[in-house]
């Protein structure tokens, strides 16, 4: 073939001694952590690769990073809302937002020591069984491996801290401290986003693969995007793990208290996954420009090419992410009175949501027999082609996160009755905002048609201003139109259907679902090398392996995350208990170790 | 689009809402099930060429957990439709429309297993790749072309100079008829008079999704290599498309793709965005 002509990176260290003190320095604290056998191995005779028995070292390895990830973004977004609504609690003085804070909080100090070990274990592992990789890796981002784990420490100290220090410091400094911990941990992802985005678009390196300038290295084409997307991808998946929790809870309650309770805590959960959600799909188009801007051949790789079918599974998952949140919202106004006023549009609001959703769905490279193609007259069909292509993508995806917003604002004012003298202008004024941004993205995407590509990327980006616009306006009319609003009667939490529980659970597993395969994405479209177009893959395992094989690799990490997560949950769940006290007779009584929960 | 089909299935669910519901009740499960195969007429026959069976599978997967939301979507519907359900296997008076839906389930299942051994062999369906990705660089004529940078040579003659701009194009027009129209067609449809001969069909280059969304080094590398150049991920490719480093110049190749521009009003894709 005539292709790859760049040379492939030889692992040497040469250069001025003191370059090679931080890896020593990395190398040294990343041996310390795992010890063992990688102690007694001269470098220069370290294989490029090791092999394990009946397991793919590439498919552990997958599985152990992946992991790693999920856990560390649930540790890193926790804290985030958690301090939220301390303070809100703080400022409010109401008890009851303390007590939800210090709900999730429970749920860090577990999932932490999962996060460290699965750390180890994935550089144990990187040393292990791709040394070569390693160290080249450890050459290039060595001077980032000091502040990482100096960053970790304080990471460790903060959250404990936090956790152990609730309601035993003063407010202040315990929201200082939970500030902090945000900081630190937000800083650790940025350090460990650059290695990672390096391998996909490396920068700042010679031709022959050796560092010209750190700074570029670490600030490549897709560090800041993937910075952005997973900062609030992350606070995403945490909130849906965070109200799965609460529907976890709530369907073991056994008190009318503890349901309100985790009623509460279900609801502010998917509350906060869905404010995340409705921007990632911008920050996720971002990222996706990046990357076709870096290199065209990794773009098509990743949305037309190879992977383009892997993005139609996405977008079905996403697709089934806005309908089971707005599915959940309308079963939530099940707890308010005077929502049955709403009901009507119900309909109308899932239609646009199923309508985008196959739009959103539709596929660019069509599954046809050689029969369907040539009724087709080729391999696009000209309706459908319509349909497979960013534009009309843009505008169904803009479409949904409007309809989702829609949702909320009903749920808002599901028991609300506006007292102002401006009622019916106010309400005119919010719909004609409302037909005016639909026209105008709806012409956005048509229009987008007929431009050349430049122009047409362009376009998306009055789209989504549009989009927040129409947002933003809105929620604040309707702030003045509900000031005094008369009420029908108060917000029954815990009266709530079981099904919208479950719903919180298929959100909670669908989020987990879509950040494994996108995990994937990231790490396969690169195909068989290590640091795109830098340093090959020339390992076995150096094809791309078919979509169903990775979807099921995909599949047995989220069963794994999953138990895991229930022993988080249920060691969460310890502190809630009673004591345990022996009874006379019967070595313990099974009443006195079922939940029994705290004071809503 | 079939105009007449998806007519007459807004005058049959209208007919329904208007008139069939003056002698019998309707409940939701029933609406919801006159939906579904509305949809999914619309979807089977409503569009013109008609749409491949996976496609349909998906819609219809959409629609169905949609339905199946709203369904469920208020606590007193779903208890209406379950009770209805109850009430159809046990009270008395359903007796036979009990016994014709069991026997109509199993037969439609026979039916439908009937039809399906009884079509014609084919070939199994596969998800073409539209657009594989390019190699980072190629070999032409013993040069290393990088296509990441690549660009057009020619293209600033459009503004610098619009004599020799226009004769390369001119050139780019005959090249284009010389060799690819009898694929590719006279207007640029992909429907050529070898067109009929071919899986997959060749390119139609009016189409939006194609030369539009591109950029000018990716088609270089297209006509170049062809189709014995294209990735070895994704195969069979089974492209009918010439390797045309064998017949034509680069600045030939060049010329063809501004005429294929400036045939069909498109602007190439823009290499690399700001950062
Ligand atoms: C023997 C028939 C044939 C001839 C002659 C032919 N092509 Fe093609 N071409 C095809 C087929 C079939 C495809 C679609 C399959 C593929 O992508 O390889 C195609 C695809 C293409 C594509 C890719 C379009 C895309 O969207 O990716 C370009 C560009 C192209 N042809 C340009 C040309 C040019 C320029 C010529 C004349 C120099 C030419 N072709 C001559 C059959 C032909
Ligand atoms: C509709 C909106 C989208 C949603 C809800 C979404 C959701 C997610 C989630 C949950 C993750 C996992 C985050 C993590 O690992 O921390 C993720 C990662 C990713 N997304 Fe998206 N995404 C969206 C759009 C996109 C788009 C349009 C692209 C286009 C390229 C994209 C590309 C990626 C990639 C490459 C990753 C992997 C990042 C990594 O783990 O390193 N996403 N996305």
């Amino acid at each position: 073939m005539t292709t790859d002509s760049i040379p492939v990176v030889r692992t040497t260290c040469q250069g001025a001694w003191w370059r090679g003190l931080p890896a020593g320095l990395a190398a040294f604290v990343l041996l310390a952590l795992v010890a063992g056998p990688a102690w007694g191995m001269p470098q220069e005779a370290a294989p490029e690769y090791r092999a394990l028995p009946f397991i793919s070292s590439r498919v552990l390895m997958w599985a152990v990073a992946e992991l790693h990830l999920m856990f560390a973004a649930f540790v890193l977004a926790v804290p985030m809302f958690a301090l939220v609504i301390e303070f809100i609690g703080y400022r409010t003085g109401d008890k009851r937002y303390d007590q939800l804070a210090y709900d999730f909080t429970k749920l860090l100090s577990v999932s932490f020591s999962f996060t460290a070990t699965l750390g180890a274990l994935l550089t144990f592992g990187l040393l292990v069984f791709y040394p070569a990789l390693t160290q080249y890796l450890v050459k290039i981002f060595s001077w980032t491996f000091l502040p990482y784990v100096l960053l970790f420490f304080l990471e460790a100290f903060f959250l404990y801290a936090y956790y152990y220090g609730w309601g035993k410091l003063s407010p202040r400094l315990h929201l200082f401290i939970g500030l902090m911990l945000n900081l630190v941990g937000t800083a650790i992802m940025f350090i460990a986003n650059a290695w990672l985005t390096f391998m996909n678009t490396p920068n700042g390196i010679d031709d022959m693969g050796n560092l010209t300038s750190l700074w570029e290295a670490i600030n490549n084409y897709t560090w800041m995007p993937i910075n952005i997307h997973r900062l609030i991808a992350n606070v995403a998946f945490g909130g849906a793990i965070g109200a799965a929790y609460g529907a976890f809870k709530f369907l073991g309650a056994k008190t009318l208290a503890a349901k309100a309770h985790y009623d509460w805590m279900g609801y502010i959960g998917i509350f906060v996954a869905i404010c995340a959600l409705l921007p990632l799909p911008f920050a996720g188009y971002w990222l996706g420009v990046e990357i076709y801007a870096y290199d065209q051949s990794l773009g098509i790789t990743l949305m037309g090419g190879t992977f383009s079918w892997l993005f139609i599974v996405q977008a079905v998952l996403i697709g089934n992410l806005f309908l089971a949140a707005n599915y959940y919202l309308w079963l939530s106004m099940a707890r308010i009175p005077g929502a049955e006023r709403f009901r009507g549009f119900i309909k109308y609001l899932l239609g646009v949501i199923t309508l985008c959703f196959i739009v959103w769905a539709t596929p660019h490279s069509l599954v046809a027999t050689v029969e369907e193609a040539r009724a087709m007259g080729g391999s696009h069909h000209p309706i459908l082609n319509v349909l497979g292509v960013m534009s009309a993508k843009n505008t169904a995806v803009n479409l949904l996160i409007l309809t989702t917003y829609v949702s909320f604002l009903l749920y808002r004012r599901a028991n609300k009755e506006a007292t102002v003298s401006w009622a019916r202008i106010g309400n005119w004024i919010q719909f004609g905002i409302f037909a005016v941004v639909v026209i105008y993205v709806v012409f956005l995407g048509v229009y987008g048609y007929f431009v050349d590509a430049q122009t047409r990327i362009g376009l998306s980006r009055p789209q989504v201003l549009s989009v927040l616009f129409a947002m933003a306006s809105v929620t604040v009319i309707d702030l003045f139109l509900f000031k005094n609003a008369k009420s029908r009667g108060e917000i029954v939490w815990g009266k709530i259907s079981a099904r919208s529980q479950y719903a919180l659970f298929f959100l909670a597993i669908t989020f987990t679902w879509l950040m494994g395969l996108m995990g994937y994405v990231r790490a396969g479209m690169r195909q068989h090398w290590h640091v795109y177009g830098v340093m090959r893959d020339t390992s076995v395992d150096a094809f791309t392996p078919t979509l169903g094989f990775a979807g099921g690799v995909v599949s047995a990490i989220v069963i794994v995350f999953f138990l895991l997560i229930a022993i988080v949950f249920f060691l969460a769940g310890l502190s809630g208990r009673k004591d345990w006290t022996p009874k006379s007779g019967s070595r313990w009584n099974e009443e006195e170790t079922t939940v029994s929960t705290e004071p809503a | 689009m079939n105009l007449f089909v998806l007519l007459g299935i807004a005058a049959v669910m209208v007919l329904i809402q208007q008139v069939l519901t003056r002698w019998i009740q309707l409940n939701r499960i029933a609406w919801l099930g006159i939906w579904w195969v509305a949809l999914w007429a619309a979807f089977s026959y409503g569009i013109n060429p008609p749409l491949p069976n996976s496609i349909i599978v998906l819609f219809m997967a959409i629609i169905t957990i949609a339905l199946m939301a709203y369904l469920s979507a208020d606590n007193e519907e779903l208890e209406e439709a379950r009770q209805s359900i109850v009430r159809f296997m046990v009270a008395q008076e359903y007796r036979i429309a009990l016994v014709i839906v069991l026997l109509v389930i199993p037969a439609a299942v026979a039916a439908w297993t009937y039809a399906s051994m009884n079509e014609a062999p084919q070939p199994p369906s596969s998800g073409r790749t539209i657009h594989p990705p390019p190699p980072s660089s190629i070999t032409f004529a013993g040069n290393s072309i990088d296509l990441a940078t690549a660009n057009n040579p020619y293209r600033e003659l459009e503004h610098t100079d619009e004599a020799a701009f226009a004769a390369h194009v001119a050139n780019g027009r005959r090249i284009y008829f010389q060799n690819c129209f009898y694929c590719h067609g006279d207007n640029m449809q992909g429907a050529g008079m070898f067109a009929h001969g071919y899986d997959p069909l060749p390119a139609n280059f009016n189409d939006a999704t194609t030369i539009a969304m591109l950029q000018e080094s990716y088609l270089f590398w297209r006509i170049a290599k062809g189709a014995p150049g294209l990735p070895s991920e994704s195969t069979p490719w089974s492209s009918a498309m010439p390797a045309w480093e064998l017949f034509l110049t680069e600045e030939e190749i060049w010329d063809v793709i501004l005429f294929l521009y400036e045939y069909t009003g498109y602007e190439p894709r823009a290499q690399g965005m700001p950062h």
